[in-house]
């Protein structure tokens, strides 16, 4: 059957849900568009022959080729654009740095797109206002208390908070510090908010 | 909100006066209401770019009043906490226009495009960069991992067609500021057309198409808010 192997990527991010990322399919997408060649090729000939010779007969099967190309392009732009938007996601979850496990799920062009986006974002935040501009993926949440109680779940090293005050963030040790300052942090796993 | 806004014992009120008369209140009152109207619309509204100026202006302005403050003063802190939940409201109304750029992108610049010589932008000069290169982008991409692999007859797709509209049938909830008389409610058939007229107060629920309609309308721009 013509489209399986587009209709199989689509399957592919559906099943992951959550946003995750699956690897990047090269396989997947290389068979696709050896099947698109294969039809594009025959119904070139096909369109030939019914030209020359007046094969009218020809005409059905010539349009079903061209509508299972014009599906395994829409599967693939689909399955591409999707991984965008979970990437782009990620760009917000974890800040401009990703991790080393999720952009080895990329591939090289899709690393070249984030790094795009994440320089438009960065010189549209940069634009807002004065000459520091606004960090718009901060203050995620409305804010309920200028201090919060965090955990550290990982050694991270010295961190300076505004008052010019350095605390060592160590593995298992427990800070009151300003939420602005730690919801980063948090969202990167370094620390967790310790509700009690 | 807006006493710990004006009471900082600053200069700051007597600056923004000169200019046009807005207390800090007011500008609070309209950074809240654009946010929420940004919030609850399916489509992008047009921006408000002096709104947000003047509000960084605002934040830059108390950060640095706070760095005055005596450490340890329970004022402070007030005004710390009004500083956060001010620059949330900030950040979560330009958020949420990013979003509706970013998903309705060739949208967007196509009403860009298509708008008349003294037609304000629904974008701002910065936005306007955002969607130019976030449409570059992504077009550039999806042309270099699959496109151009394609056979030549396949090797563009219309953005237009293949992003999504914003669905302009759905309803939302708005509260009325002004009373306004006979209004035109679409009608579901030809023969069923529906006056209204609305109180302040009333919570009609309508079409987002027909608000814009109204919102257009000289006469009653400002007298529909959606409600939160």
């Amino acid at each position: 059957m013509f489209c399986e192997k587009a209709i199989e990527l689509i399957r592919e991010l559906h099943r992951m849900s959550d946003g995750q990322l699956p690897a990047f399919n090269e396989d997947g997408l290389r068979q696709v568009l050896q099947e698109m060649e294969a039809l594009y090729e025959q119904n070139q000939s096909d369109v030939n022959e019914a030209k020359s010779e007046g094969r009218a007969e020809l005409i059905p099967s010539i349009k079903l080729r061209h509508c299972c190309l014009l599906r395994n392009q829409r599967c693939v732009t689909a399955y591409l654009y999707d991984r965008l938007l979970r990437i782009r996601a990620l760009r917000w979850e974890y800040g401009s740095v990703l991790p080393a496990n999720v952009r080895f799920h990329m591939c090289a062009e899709e690393l070249q797109w984030f790094s795009q986006y994440k320089k438009s974002l960065a010189s549209f935040m940069r634009s807002l206002g004065g000459d520091e501009g606004l960090d718009i993926t901060q203050d995620m949440k409305p804010p309920k208390s200028l201090y919060i109680e965090v955990r550290c779940l990982k050694d991270h090293g010295e961190f300076e908070i505004d008052d010019g005050t350095v605390i060592l963030l160590k593995k298992n040790s427990q800070h009151f510090l300003p939420r602005w300052k730690c919801e980063l942090l948090i969202r990167q796993g370094v620390l967790e908010h310790v509700v009690s | 909100m807006s006493d710990a806004l004006s009471d900082d014992g600053s200069d700051f009120n007597q600056d923004d006066t000169q200019e046009d008369v807005m207390t800090p209140a007011e500008l609070i009152a309209k950074l809240e209401e654009a946010w929420l109207n940004e919030k609850f619309s399916p489509e992008l509204l047009e921006n408000k770019s002096e709104v947000v100026e003047c509000v960084m202006e605002q934040l830059t302005h108390m950060e640095s009043n706070l760095q005055r403050v005596k450490k340890g003063d329970a004022k402070a802190s007030i005004h710390r906490m009004e500083i956060d939940r001010i620059r949330y409201v900030l950040s979560s109304y330009l958020r949420s226009r990013l979003q509706k750029i970013e998903k309705y992108f060739p949208h967007v610049l196509e009403r860009e495009k298509s708008r008349g010589e003294g037609e304000p932008s629904l974008l701002s000069p910065e936005e306007f960069a955002f969607a130019k290169e976030y449409y570059a982008n992504t077009e550039s991409y999806l042309k270099a991992v699959a496109l151009k692999r394609m056979p030549s007859n396949l090797q563009t797709v219309d953005m237009i067609k293949a992003v999504p509209e914003p669905c302009l049938d759905s309803f939302v909830f708005l509260r009325v500021k002004e009373r306004q008389e006979n209004i035109l409610v679409e009608p579901e058939t030809e023969d069923q057309r529906l006056l209204i007229t609305v109180d302040p107060g009333d919570i009609p629920e309508i079409k987002t198409a027909q608000r814009s309609h109204q919102e257009a309308c000289p006469s009653s721009s400002p007298f529909i808010q959606n409600k939160d």
